[in-house]
């Protein structure tokens, strides 16, 4: 297996504001974002940067959608997809392009310019095909989990509903602390649940939206960290996972999780030596493209038992204040989802939190954050998870 | 030997709007009755395919020539037929033709039928017009099929046919719907026409009109058609189903010959009589098979079957004629021309694969099995006819769609496989785990530049009103 050990780390990362930037072009997203991690570095420079990773969905094509732009001197630069986890995905090829040693400082950047689309909504762009594939949108795909999830687990559609308000609500109102967020007000959770219904029972606020942003890291081998960061985020684990996108016919497929969440996870605790996720990590950023999607998330992650997710959520044991936050930057839900962009800026909440800079939001002292993405509908999905730490030796490992 | 009818069917959209409703709207006079409306994913291939299987249901061999006919055909230049022909599965050394553009097509389709046996005639019609016409209140879509071919359940004795050149009705390319002359213009001639035909059917059959037991009298000018009926003693009129379904042009004289089938004892003498642009005759013979197969999927079961709450909003918009505005979504693409031909079997005729080494089944067809990974060791798996039942469903507001919320289930297939499809045809409040399915063929949707995208959805059987 890749990664035994830590051998990365990240050394400055910049992330721009998200929202409706219709003042902002990706060019200019993608400036920004690498701007503020060049300028994260002291007495660095973008020409310092050996070789280039681009995340982006449906933004831009090939490397040159970045060194157009920055106007990159002939370095190599890479274009990367992977549906959602596609921002993540391209930090993950630019650490074993370093820890392989090929280059000695790498950039990992991701940037999404989704406001210019005009549409209603996430529109995957597709591929010729023979029409027979059903045009679902997003919020219809993971609207099957809510019934499926009900009925495995006898739980009552008022405490289901309530579960998936807190998730909401807790989401809005950690963005409501962070300038950065595309939505930084809170909302009530009575708005919540009586807003609009999109698919299923999903209303506009159990999803998250259409938005523009990027996001950047700067990325070396392990050994180099302290050459150029005094308080270096290092990589604990990496893994990613594309499913055989069987799920809509497997009639043992249940809609209740994510068998390629559930395998990312097991692969990125060994890697980092994590034997009790739900003790052990300090706080997690996670794919809430849905509310639902969080809830089972917490299971398939193994922070929450089987079935019991619901009751954890309405504990608050997921809140800011809780055992374990979830979301403390706001999440997709207050960040909107530019795809390529997402898990960067995931990567950026725990650079802010382990720097002890993440003002209003805070958490105290953590040393061991996750980052999860995943992409495709239920039961056809990529997912990836990472571990990252300020510190890299393993912790808390036996 | 002898040729004639050996299976037949007949196919009624689920809607029906209400007379009363759009003569309210158009601010006119009351209006009793219903008639029938073809869904917004159907049109006359759709409807065509679901009378063909009815037809061809138990068949022991497959037709070799089809024809399909409609006043309505999804193309122009390109056969509609040989989508009809893929739908039915059946082999590539099959004749499939259009005889299309008319209502009399529907004698043309039955008569080359008649003489290409064994063989499939298929018509199908959607008749609607400009609010305010009477084609729109009187019309009704639906589509019959018949196949012809020895030791038949009704044998064909004689035609007879007389053509009129008259400029009663027509309708221009790109127009809504029929425009007519006066309607005592044409009465005459085609109640001439069809006295004529009559005769000469008659004649070749060797029968006289006191023989007939069943007699069906079609056309689009109603007064015509009253006319003639006067002819022959009331009882021996063939019900026709104006009143709940409409006039179904190319169709409708099909749908009273099926009415009179269902019902029909062997060694009865059925006359078919077609007044349009002439006059066409058609004497069959029941034998002792007429009450041999009996099919569940009845006209009379889908006279009862229909949902009767269709705003005419809905209707006009789907027949084009009350546009609206789009969603923010992007618009229906077309599928590509050389996927959907490679993937034809799938794509129109629902045939999965099954994995020979484990025997997985696989919705739509995979070269790798997902249980054992075996390459390339599936077998073509026929699925349409199979039943189901919903496993989860969800709706989905904001799909584009011209009839929101889309509904999407996911099916489990009784003897295995499942499968992500829209669900049609349904009262979306009362979708329920566990539902029972069947399959029909529908049209996603137009794009456009026009080209239609087929696909088979799912319906629910038997769901109470």
């Amino acid at each position: 297996m890749a990664f035994a050990r830590t051998e990365v780390a990240v050394v400055g990362m910049g992330c721009t504001e998200f929202g409706e930037r219709w003042d902002r072009s990706l060019d200019d997203l993608l400036i920004d974002a690498a701007g503020q991690a060049v300028a994260s570095v002291p007495g660095f420079d973008v020409r310092d940067v050996d070789a280039f990773w681009l995340g982006t969905h449906s933004s831009g094509l090939s490397g040159l959608a970045l060194s157009r732009p920055l106007k990159i001197q002939h370095k190599p630069v890479t274009r990367v997809e992977n549906m959602c986890a596609t921002g993540s995905d391209a930090l993950r090829n630019a650490s074993y392009a370093v820890a392989a040693g090929a280059y000695d400082v790498v950039m990992a950047i991701g940037g999404e310019k989704l406001k210019d689309t005009g549409m209603s909504g996430l529109v995957v762009p597709s591929v010729p095909d023979d029409g027979t594939p059903v045009d679902l949108t997003a919020p219809a795909m993971f609207s099957l989990i809510a019934p499926a999830y009900m009925r495995k687990y006898d739980v009552s559609a008022e405490d289901f509903r309530a579960a998936l308000t807190h998730i909401a609500w807790k989401n809005y109102r950690n963005g409501a602390r962070n300038p950065r967020a595309h939505f930084r007000r809170e909302v009530s959770k009575e708005a919540i649940t009586r807003a609009q219904v999109v698919a299923g029972t999903l209303g506009i606020h159990d999803c998250s939206g259409v938005s523009d942003g990027a996001a950047a890291a700067i990325v070396v081998r392990a050994e180099d960290a302290r050459r150029y960061c005094d308080r270096p985020m290092y990589v604990r684990a990496l893994a990613l996972a594309a499913g055989p996108a069987d799920g809509p016919n497997d009639p043992d497929y249940d809609y209740t999780g994510f068998p390629e969440v559930r395998a990312t996870a097991a692969a990125a605790y060994a890697q980092a030596g994590i034997s009790e996720p739900a003790r052990q990590i300090a706080m997690a950023e996670v794919h809430d493209c849905f509310t639902p999607t969080e809830l089972v998330l917490m299971e398939d992650l193994g922070f929450s038992e089987p079935g019991m997710a619901w009751r954890d959520v309405l504990e608050g044991r997921y809140d800011l204040d809780g055992a374990l936050p979830v979301n403390p930057d706001g999440g997709l839900k207050s960040f909107g989802h530019p795809i390529g962009a997402s898990g960067l800026r995931m990567l950026f909440e725990l650079w802010l939190q382990f720097r002890g800079e993440a003002g209003e939001r805070q958490l105290d002292d953590p040393r061991l954050g996750l980052t999860h993405n995943l992409g495709g509908p239920p039961g056809e999905v990529v997912s990836f998870v990472s571990v990252v730490s300020p510190e890299p030796e393993s912790v808390g490992h036996g | 030997m002898t040729t004639g009818i050996t299976g037949f069917g007949a196919y009624l959209p689920r809607f029906r709007l209400r007379r009363a409703a759009l003569q309210e709207l158009l601010g006119r006079p009351a209006r009793s009755g219903t008639r029938t409306v073809a869904s917004h994913d159907e049109d006359a291939l759709t409807m065509g395919v679901e009378a063909s299987r009815i037809a061809l249901a138990e068949r022991s061999h497959d037709p070799t020539t089809v024809w399909f006919a409609t006043t309505r055909p999804p193309y122009l230049d390109k056969t509609n037929a040989t989508a009809l022909a893929a739908a039915l599965r059946l082999p590539d050394a099959t004749g499939a033709y259009d005889v299309n553009g008319s209502v009399r097509s529907a004698v043309g389709a039955l008569r080359a039928a008649a003489a290409t046996a064994p063989s499939l005639a298929v018509l199908s019609d959607l008749r609607y017009g400009l609010p305010g016409s009477s084609e729109l209140l009187e019309g009704g879509d639906a589509a019959c099929a018949f196949a012809f071919g020895d030791d038949p359940l009704a044998e064909l004795l004689a035609v007879g046919s007389v053509s009129v050149e008259l400029l009663d009705r027509w309708r221009a390319e790109g127009a809504a719907g029929p425009s007519t002359w006066e309607e005592r213009f044409a009465s005459a001639p085609l109640v001439c026409g069809m006295e004529a035909a009559t005769e000469q059917a008659l004649g070749g059959a060797g029968l006289a009109v006191s023989d007939l037991n069943h007699v069906v009298i079609s056309s689009s000018l109603t007064r015509a058609a009253r006319t003639v009926a006067r002819r022959f003693a009331p009882d021996v009129l063939a019900g026709h189903f104006h009143e709940a379904v409409g006039y179904a042009g190319a169709a409708d004289a099909g749908l009273q010959l099926a009415g009179v089938l269902e019902g029909a004892r062997p060694d009865e003498h059925i006359l078919v009589l077609v007044g349009a642009d002439g006059g066409d005759a058609m004497v069959f013979r029941t034998t002792d098979r007429v009450t041999e197969r009996r099919s569940e999927r009845s006209l009379q079961r889908a006279l009862t079957d229909g949902d009767d709450r269709l705003s005419v909003a809905s209707m006009l918009t789907w027949r084009g004629l009350l546009p609206r505005e789009a969603a923010r979504r992007p618009s229906p693409r077309m599928p590509s021309a050389p996927a959907a031909a490679r993937n034809r079997a799938w794509k129109f005729g629902f045939v999965a694969s099954r994995c020979r080494d484990c025997s997985t089944r696989h919705l739509p067809p995979q070269r790798t099995c997902r249980t054992c990974q075996s390459v390339d060791r599936m077998a073509p798996e026929p699925m349409a006819d199979e039943g189901g039942t919903i496993a989860t469903f969800t709706l989905d507001w904001l799909a584009a769609s011209v009839s929101p919320p889309s509904v999407v289930a996911v099916v489990d297939f009784e003897g295995g496989g499942r499968f992500q499809c829209l669900l049609t045809d349904c009262d979306v409040d009362r979708v329920r785990i566990g539902d029972p399915v069947r399959m029909s063929f529908r049209m996603v949707d137009i794009a456009g530049n026009g080209v239609r995208n087929y696909a088979w959805k799912a319906t629910p059987v038997n769901q109470e009103r």
